[in-house]
């Protein structure tokens, strides 16, 4: 690749993926919101049954706008993407099937 | 960007046979393997939680408003990062410079939490070697915040460099990687905020 392509690659992407000041004031109020909820959820017995499920979704909303947005995950390369979900894919697995063996198949097993 | 500033980027970096810069792509692989070292605490903690004989337990001694607010803070810092890097990107010097030093101030704020939960912890009896959740909790909450220590002395020098000057918009790929650490940090705490805090 020459340098006027790479220069005119990076102008390209630097238009697509350069979202205004307010955009981001309102991802950060939109996370701020969320938080909001995540707390409220934690304080109501109600939804206690419904917990874990709330909460986890909640997390990963926020997860996914942090990095979709701020740190421009979804304007940039699919490499980038693919590096740090490779990373974050493994990173999940061993958190689940450890907890899997070590907390649920125990209690199942009695 | 001039086409100077997008040369001197690729001079300086190097794009890689992909057409990325290296410092890139170098720095995003270095993100996914800090997924699995926290992977690897936070898997630590959830296996290990509920089997304290002793405690205290994590349901008599989290603070959860604290931590909510704390919480708050660091997301706010997230957003200080982006407009820095705005700022840095349209030569913007001194509004980059101010939300640069807002970034360090509430990252220290952070830090600032963090100190006084663990030592109010440590006065209430809990301490890394007191039960397992003391350990797991004390290895993966200190690591965060040492992450996040990290993360204010790198902001620091180039709050520094933007006030001599010295961050172009040419520069802006230096304040992005440090931006992406910044984010990274703050997602690790989403994950642990959830986990540790409200998923007791």
């Amino acid at each position: 690749m020459s340098t006027s392509e790479i220069v005119a690659e990076a102008q390209t992407r630097e238009q697509a993926g350069h979202a205004s000041v307010g955009f981001y004031w309102t991802i950060a109020g939109i996370l701020g919101v969320i938080t909001a909820v995540e707390v409220a959820v934690f304080y109501i017995d109600a939804l206690e049954p419904a917990l874990v499920p709330i909460l986890l979704t909640l997390s990963a909303v926020k997860f996914a706008m942090v990095v979709m947005f701020f740190m421009h995950l979804k304007f940039d390369s699919k490499v980038f993407t693919g590096v740090f979900v490779a990373g974050l894919s493994i990173g999940t697995f061993v958190v689940v099937a450890l907890v899997v063996l070590y907390q649920f198949l125990p209690r199942l097993e009695g | 960007m001039s086409e100077t500033a997008v040369t001197a980027v690729v001079h300086d970096h190097g794009p890689a046979s992909t057409g990325l810069p290296t410092w890139k792509v170098g720095f995003w692989t270095f993100l996914g393997s800090e997924c699995l070292f926290f992977a690897s605490l936070i898997s630590t903690y959830m296996v290990f939680k509920g089997a304290s004989t002793t405690g205290p337990f994590p349901e008599e001694i989290l603070n959860i408003p604290l931590t909510s607010l704390s919480t708050f803070v660091l997301l706010m810092s997230s957003l200080a990062m982006v407009l820095a890097l705005d700022g840095v990107q349209r030569g913007k010097r001194k509004l980059a410079s101010f939300w640069l030093a807002m970034v360090i101030v509430l990252g220290g704020t952070f830090l600032g939490f963090q100190v006084y939960e663990f030592n109010h912890f440590v006065h209430e009896g809990l301490t890394i070697s007191r039960n397992v959740f003391g350990s797991s909790f004390f290895v993966l909450t200190g690591f965060h915040g040492a992450h996040v220590t990290v993360g204010i002395i790198w902001l620091t020098v180039l709050f520094i460099m933007s006030l001599r000057g010295k961050l172009a918009p040419g520069d802006a790929l230096k304040v992005e990687i440090a931006g992406l650490y910044w984010h990274f940090v703050d997602i690790v705490w989403i994950i642990i905020f959830t986990l540790v805090y409200l998923l007791q």
